[in-house]
Formats: C-alpha cells, structure tokens, sequence
C-alpha cells in the first residue's frame, strides 16, 4: 500500500489551543492548493485532558483518517507518551528537550492502562520511563528526532517585540510547532505567515507577534535542520476558490439555505456547535425580495431583504422537539439538533408530528451509546432508534450523510422531504463528520432547490369558517395552509382525529387516517429517485461489494483506491436514504455481488440487520467498531484484504484509536 | 365586524362531567375572545392533555391539543415563528406543575407575551382522580385511597419566582370576573400566568363549588361567607408603576405574601404586573432587527420555481481559503 499523502498530528493539554493550532496547519496546506483531512479528537473534559488533531493532506482528494502518523508536533509531555510510538520510521517528532526529564507517572491524566503498556514496552527496551525514554525508543524505531528549546525561542522573539512575559509567550507555543513542521517540510512559509494572521485577524498585534514566531522559528529550524527530513510538502497550483470547512457549520450554512428559520436545541456534544454557529450568524441577506426589485417599497419593504432565525436554547430536549413542531405548525420550517441522550427524549414529540403532519427536521449527531456513553467520541449506534422512536407507528423519513458535502446537501433534502410528506424527517450526521474538517471546491448553490410541497399561504375552501385539514386526497397528502392562516380555522391533536381535527374514536375514520399516514412511506419510496437515495461506487462487478452508511464512507473509498493498486476490486453501496429504504435496488445490487462485506461504526452491525429485513439477503461478513474512533483507511484495507484472502472470521472487530 | 359569542362555539362534542368547572372557564375564555374582538384565524389556543386541555375544541379558533405537560414548549415555537399570532395556552395543574414543571419555570425566564391559564382542580380528572401537584399534604379526595403524602406546590408564589411579569388568580364559577382577568391577561405585554379555582365534582370532593361559596364557614349571624375574595375590593395594587427596581421588589414582595393566603379567604385578582421587563420577542430584535417586521412565518425563502431566496455567499466567504 502506498500513500502518497502527509499525516501530521499535535497534540496537548485541552484548551491550550491544539486547535488553533490544526486549524493554521491546515489553513496553511489549503491555501497551498493542498486537500485536507482533519480529525479532532477530545474527552469530555473543559480543560486538562488530553487532546489531538490529525491533519492529513495532499496534493488529491482525501475523505479519511489514516492511523499513521508522519510527523509528530509536541509542546508538552503526555502527547510525547501517548503519540510518539505512532510515528512511522523515517517519520518525525518535534518536541521540547527541556521535558527530558518528565516522568510517565507524574502525567496523572494518562489511564492506567495506557500507562502500564507503556511501562512495560520501555523496561522491555531497558529505557527509563520517563520523556527521554520513550523519545529513544522512537529514535531507535527509525524516527527522526527534533529538538527545539522552546522557551529560548520565545525569548528571542518576546525581546524583538518588546514582550517579556514568559507566560503571554507561551502562548505562541501552538505556532512555533506548525511553523517548525512546516520548516521542516521546506513549505512556503509565507503561506504560514498569512494562514496565522488570518487566524488572528481580530487581533492584529496578536496577529504580527505570531507571524514574527514564524519567522524566527524558520530561521531556527533552517540553521539547525535544513535538508534534514526528506519529506517535502509544496504548494500546487488549483482551479478555482477553495472552503475548509467542519460538518457542523456545513449543516448550519445548509439550514440557513433551505430556509429554517426555527431552531431550537438543548446543550449537548457534539451537537451544539451547530445552533451556537446558526445564534452567530442569525440575520441573513434575502435575495430577490420585493424591496430589490422595486426600491421606492421604501423602509419597511427594506427589512424584508434581511431574513433571520430564531435560535432558542431550551430547558431540555422535550421542550426543543415541541418547541420546533410549534414552528412547523405555524409553517416555519424549523429543526432541532440533538445527539442520542437528547434524541431519547424526544420520542414522544417525533410521534406528535407524525400524528398531526407537522413538518419537523431533527439533526441527530451520533455518538458513543448507551446512556452518556462516550460523550465526545464516534458511533453510528443510533440507527435502529431513529427508525423506530415513539410509541405507535407513523411515517418518518430517515436520512445519513457520507461526507461533509453530502452533509450540506442532504439538509437541505430533510427540510424538502419533512415539508413535500408533511411529517418528521431525521438527519443523522455522525460525530465523525460533525467534528472533522475538510477542504472543498466552493459549494455549488444553485444546485440547491426548495420543494414546499402542499404548503399554502391561504384557505379558500372553509365551510362556516372551519377548514379540513387533513381533507382526503387520493395520495394521502392534503393541502397545508399553517395555523394563522387568514379564511378558516382548524384543530390539531395528539388524539386520533377528523379531518377538521377533532378527537375521534371512530374505527372507520381511524383506518383511514392511519392509511393517509402511513401511506406517506411508500408514496416517498415511489416519488424520491435512486441516485437522492443510496450511491454506488466502483466496478459493476468486484471481488467484494462493500455495504455502508454513514461517515465511514471516506475511508472506505479510501481504502478502495489502495486495494485497486493491489489489484483487487471493490464496488461500494452507499445508502443514504435509510428509510424508506430502497428495497429493489440493493436487492438487485446484491444479485451481482460475490462477496458482501458489512461495515458499520456500530457493536451489531444495524443496517445489515435492516437489508436483511427488508431484503431477505443476509451479509455474512461484517467489519464493525465501536471503540468510539472512526475508522481509519489503512484499518478498512487490512480488513478488506484478510477477507479477499478468505481467512477472515465473519466478524472483524476494528480496534485502532488513541 | 364585531365578533358574537356563538361565532366562538364549535359543534365539537363536549365530554366534560356536568357541573365541571371547566364550563365556566370555556365560557369565559369565549367571552373574552368576542369582547377583543379578535381574529379567529389569527389566535390559537395552545392546550396540554387532561379534561381541561380538551378545551381547544370547543373554541373556533385555531385549537392546538398537544402533549401532556408540552403547552408551553409548544406555544412558545408557535408564538416566535409566528408572534403576530394571539396565543392562549389552557391546560390542567397536573399537565403544567407536575409532568410540564419544568416549563412552567423556564418560560418564566423568557417572558414571552402568552396567556397561559392553569385549571386548578387539585386532582387528574381524567385519570380518574389522583392527586394533583396542587393538593396538600394530607388531603384525602374522593378517590385517594389514603390521604394526599405530598405537599402542594403554590403555583402563585412559583410563578412570581419564576419571572411571570402578570400573575393573577381567577374562580371558575365567577364568570363575569374571571373573563376581565382573561381580557386583562392577553392584553399584558408579556408572560401572564391565571391560577383558575375549579371544582372538580367527580374527584374532589372537598373543594367543591359549595365549598368555595363559603359552606361550613358562617360569619356570627350564621350566614354563608364565601371563600373568595377579590383583591380590588380590598385596594390591593399588585401593578407597578414606574421602572424602578424598588417598586418592582416591594411589589414582589406583596404578591409573595399575598400568594401564601388560602383556604377561608382566598384572593383573586391580579397579584403582580409588572410591563417594565423587555419581553423575549424585544430581545430577539435586538439579536436580529429584521425579526420585528419580517419574523419567520412572514419570511419568503423561495422563488416559485424553487430557487432559494436566502444568500449564504458571506458564509461561504468565511470559510474560504483560497
């Protein structure tokens, strides 16, 4: 397998800025006309556990997270213990000599187990447990090994800038170890410079300070080290403009797009980041208003080009659910953003718009279950209950994005879908994807339309001023005019009900309403086209047919390129749209296939569970994880080899992570 | 056109046991509805579940019969997508205190201009009779099998708490008054609460419409003394004035005391005003302008052919880097 590809990682202490840190690194490759692939790792923690970011880029596309890690960028000793052992040979670790002596037992923040693996891999080498230690066995792996004497770097540029506050400048720490990786990979470093003064932009003698470390830490790195690492990164020319974005202001910029002007949410990771971005950015320019096409509308008409949203942050998760249908019944398209603790309680409210046809978008950030779980990591454990939450039945539509694009598009799909079959539509954006970040062409709006369906802005046909709501229609849907529309009125309730929507226990009314609205699913199923729904990637015929969902898509076309170069073919069925799920075709897909392979971030391995339901097709193999890290593309292509092989058990449990 | 009370009445079936004090309040609220006049396609009563929460039916407004315990959440969206709209939320003390608790609280923090009438029976009517969070402690209704083990909650005294800027008490079988306070409710700029006295003839068979009309308590002469009293008669001012913190804590501090007053001489009216707090919709139009003459049931976000109207270009420019 070759890579042809750069996997750059920091490390440190939470809230001391690895963050920023990744975010200029990245920035920096981007604007170099580079790809990149960013992953952010954290615990559940405000301040003092450890965190990580890998940043992976190159000069093609790439959708994953590799394991390996070519360059190791430290400023603290925990990242040294835990990462420096992941460092390819030929690869490179930069840290600070002055931790030499910093002992593995005095980190208190390291889990025991992690601890006594490492103790036991350095008495086994004869090293001392402490920084030294491990940075030796490192080296005696074939890493290269820089030091870089921090504090005395920061003094030179602290004197330079007439800033001698040891403390405010350590706060520069972050980019003196961007800076001395980008030196070592002999990158432009004027594209680091402007990557760290955009970062900075509110504080331009921040800002300066840091471009200044740049500098310094350049010439330091060149008159110490140059030509010493052979892995070269140069910026390449590209077409076009260029976003790096993260899948939770993906969806948020997407919602804003289709029109949500309702959302409501209660604080949970990783789903917050969404509502805080829509709150930040919650008065929007409308185009193509009365008041642009006819100026002389004056004032008033002059507010209408701006549109906004509300964004409530609620008591709990019941009140964000119900809050968002009041939105919906008032004909706002609205949504909440939740993860599964949050999504439990919304069971009941999912079955109020069922019942009453209410549109309503929930976007369902996935992560580790049951219960809290693994707060801040990966899973895709929650598709079963999306499927089926709340008592009863009714119709919902379920639907999961592969990557940050479809992130983007498929919001816009949930609020078409919610409104064009009147009833509560479930977008599930992994943690994965909610907490990566990515390069990507400039998005392409027009691509982009609103479907209101039967949504209607009068009612002409009240009968002594009372409107049948839920009037029947041949296919189930009935018009929409909103509570608070002028010429009528009607009722709506939890209850079974009439047209008019008043409680009826009538068993001839209830068949029929019943059938109106679980009619919607099949109706989807006939109206939504194939390519909205599932993609298919790859050869029609291959060695192995590859079933996913989910943020796992990346590294699985990832994977499939390598196996490509090794000569084994691999096609990819990639489902969207989970229901109403696409019977016929995955069913005519798996007639083709030799080899089906399952594979999910889940323990049970739910979507196969769910093509065997609806299919009657079993998927023998199965390739699961669930130690709450995504998949990486190097994992997925060992797996996939041990299965083309024909060794494999029916069951491969993924096990990377840190 | 003015509106008449019959034009309020739907042909809904009405279930309630005869001599509810729901009746009373449905009345009321019609009343109130046809003396403002109000638009029926505009206004919608938001209700919870339970007897009371079925009132919505019987009103020819627009009539949202939601979740038990969810008025509030529910009138809350409808009320901020939507805040031209006239919203009344009706519903049980089991549905708002108990099960909907939370929030009776957090809405108080909000202040949103809603009307939200509490039909304080003390029991769950339509579960047939199990105490409700306003019963107290050591109370046996009807169908208790041992005495009430709880506490009541004084909803009064919560709301206060919780920041509700009009706070009143009504009688279920005073009409007349209870409609004024209703008028004097929606027309508060911001959160009112209305506690409603009402007897439950099935289940509660203590606080009852002979109860409050002053059985067993005789004045010297030996005749009936009713329960209620009303707080105007007696030159209570519950309203503050002026926009100064002073007057507004000592007229907090009146109505508290004013709300731990119960049983023989139990106070209706108004207990607390207060117009001086910045309602929630005010906040948001500070957040974004825009919100108080284009709110989102106002906004067009597409052009016939579906085209979005909304530019996200400044967004993407955010995110750009290269």
């Amino acid at each position: 397998m070759k890579r042809d590809d750069f996997s750059w990682m920091i490390g440190g202490v939470q809230g001391s800025g690895v963050d920023t840190s990744a975010n200029v690194f990245a920035r920096a490759a981007a604007a170099g006309g580079l790809h990149v692939f960013g992953k952010r790792e954290y615990y559940s923690n405000i301040k003092g556990e450890h965190s990580y970011f890998q940043v992976r880029v190159s000069k093609d596309l790439i959708r994953s997270h590799v394991d390996t890690v070519d360059m190791l960028a430290t400023f603290e000793e925990e990242t040294i213990f835990r990462h420096a052992l992941e460092v390819r040979s030929e690869g490179a670790i930069i840290y600070d000599p002055s931790q030499d002596n910093k002992r593995l037992d005095q980190v208190s923040t390291i889990e025991a187990q992690v601890e006594a693996a490492l103790n036991a891999e350095l008495s086994k080498a004869g090293l001392s447990a402490d920084v030294r230690g491990i940075i030796e066995l490192a080296r005696r792996r074939g890493v290269h090994i820089y030091p870089i004497p921090y504090d005395d770097l920061l003094k030179t540029i602290g004197s330079k800038h007439g800033e001698s506050s040891l403390s405010t400048l350590q706060r520069m720490l972050n980019v003196l170890a961007v800076a001395a990786s980008y030196a070592l990979l002999s990158f432009d470093e004027e594209l680091v410079k402007d990557a760290v003064r955009k970062q900075f932009r509110s504080k331009p003698k921040v800002a300066e300070m840091n471009a200044f470390a740049v500098e310094a830490t350049y010439d330091f790195m060149q008159g110490k080290y140059a030509g010493s690492f052979a892995h070269k990164l140069s910026p390449i020319k590209f077409e076009g403009p260029r976003l790096y974005v993260r899948g939770n202001s993906m969806v948020a910029m997407a919602k804003e797009l289709a029109g949500c002007r309702l959302q409501t949410y209660y604080p949970i990771t990783p789903a917050s980041d969404e509502s805080e971005y829509l709150e930040a950015h919650a008065e929007m320019q409308l185009d193509g208003s009365a008041a642009q096409e006819n100026p002389q509308l004056g004032e008033v008409a002059a507010m209408q080009t701006k549109g906004n949203i509300v964004v409530v942050q609620s008591e709990d998760e019941i009140a964000a659910i119900t809050m968002a249908i009041g939105g919906g019944i008032v004909g706002v398209r609205s949504s909440t953003s939740t993860s599964g603790p949050g999504f439990s309680l919304m069971a009941e409210g999912m079955g109020y718009a069922g019942m009453n046809e209410v549109p309503v978008v929930v976007t369902l950030y996935s992560r580790g279950g049951p219960s809290t779980g693994l707060p801040t990591r990966h899973e895709q454990g929650d598709l079963r209950f999306a499927l089926h939450a709340g008592h009863g039945e009714f119709p919902r539509l379920v639907l999961a994005s592969g990557d940050l694009e479809e992130a983007f598009y498929d919001t816009v799909r949930a609020f078409n879908y919610s409104e064009r079959y009147q009833t509560p539509v479930i977008h599930i954006v992994d943690k994965a994807l909610a907490n990566s970040d990515g390069t990507l062409p400039m998005l392409d709006v027009t691509r982009v339309k609103i479907d209101r369906g039967e949504f209607r802005r009068e009612i002409t046909d009240a009968v002594n001023g009372e409107y049948e709501r839920f009037k029947h229609t041949p296919n189930g849907i009935s018009p929409r005019p909103p509570v608070g529309t002028k010429g009528g009125v009607y009722w709506l309730t939890g209850d079974e009900h009439t047209e008019l929507g008043h409680i009826s226990e009538d068993p001839t009314n209830r068949d029929y309403m019943m059938e109106k609205r679980m009619g919607k699913i099949p109706l989807a199923d006939k109206e939504i086209p194939i390519s909205d729904r599932a993609n298919f990637f790859g050869p029609e015929n291959a060695d192995i047919t590859v079933v996913s969902w989910g943020s796992t898509k990346g590294a699985i076309l990832d994977a499939m390129e390598w196996l490509k170069q090794d000569g084994i073919t691999v096609n990819f069925l990639q489902l969207r749209l989970i229901n109403p799920f696409p019977t016929e075709y995955v069913t005519q897909i798996f007639s083709k296939a030799k080899k089906i392979v399952g594979i999910e971030m889940n323990y049970s391995g739910q979507l196969i569970g769910i093509v065997r339901e609806r299919t009657c097709i079993p998927v023998e193999q199965l390739v699961v994880k669930y130690n709450g890290r995504p998949m990486s593309s190097e994992e997925l292509y060992d797996a996939l080899k041990l299965i083309h092989g024909g060794d494999a058990p029916n069951r491969i449990v993924l096990k990377h992570g840190a | 056109m003015a509106l008449k009370l019959s034009d309020l009445k739907t042909t809904a079936h009405n279930d309630w046991c005869p001599g509810c004090g729901d009746f009373g309040i449905l009345n009321a609220v019609q009343m109130a509805l046809a003396e403002m006049n109000v638009d029926p396609s505009n206004t919608v009563v938001v209700s919870g579940v339970g007897c009371s929460s079925k009132a919505p039916h019987f009103i020819k407004t627009y009539g949202v019969h939601t979740l038990h315990g969810r008025s509030v959440p529910f009138a809350t969206g409808i009320k901020l997508a939507n805040p031209n709209m006239e919203v009344v939320i009706e519903g049980g003390d089991g549905d708002g205190l108990g099960i909907g608790a939370g929030h009776f609280v957090n809405s108080g923090r909000r202040n949103i201009d809603m009307l939200y009438i509490i039909h304080d029976n003390e029991v769950y009517g339509l579960t047939k009779g199990q105490a409700a969070p306003t019963l107290g402690l050591g109370v046996k209704t009807k169908s208790l099998p041992s005495p009430n083990i709880n506490q009541g909650i004084n909803p009064l005294l919560l709301a206060i708490a919780s920041g509700y800027t009009w706070v009143a008490r009504g009688y279920s079988y005073d009409v007349r008054h209870l409609k004024d306070l209703i008028i004097k409710g929606i027309r508060h700029k911001g959160y009112a609460f209305l506690d409603v006295l009402q007897p439950c003839p099935t289940y509660n068979d203590i606080q009852t419409k002979e109860y409050w009309a002053g059985e067993g308590h005789l004045d010297a002469a030996g005749k009936m003394q009713p329960r209620t009293y009303k707080l105007e008669d007696t030159g209570y001012d519950g309203v503050v004035h002026n926009h100064d913190e002073a007057e507004m804590e000592q007229k907090v501090q009146q109505a508290v005391l004013k709300s731990f007053e119960f049983g023989d001489r139990t106070p209706i009216g108004v207990f607390y005003q207060n117009e001086f707090v910045s309602t929630y919709e005010d906040r948001l139009a500070v957040r974004t302008p825009s919100y108080k003459t284009n709110p989102p049931a106002a906004q067009e976000i597409a052009r016939p052919d579906g085209t979005p109207l909304t530019n996200i270009n400044k967004l993407l420019d955010e995110l750009r880097v290269a």
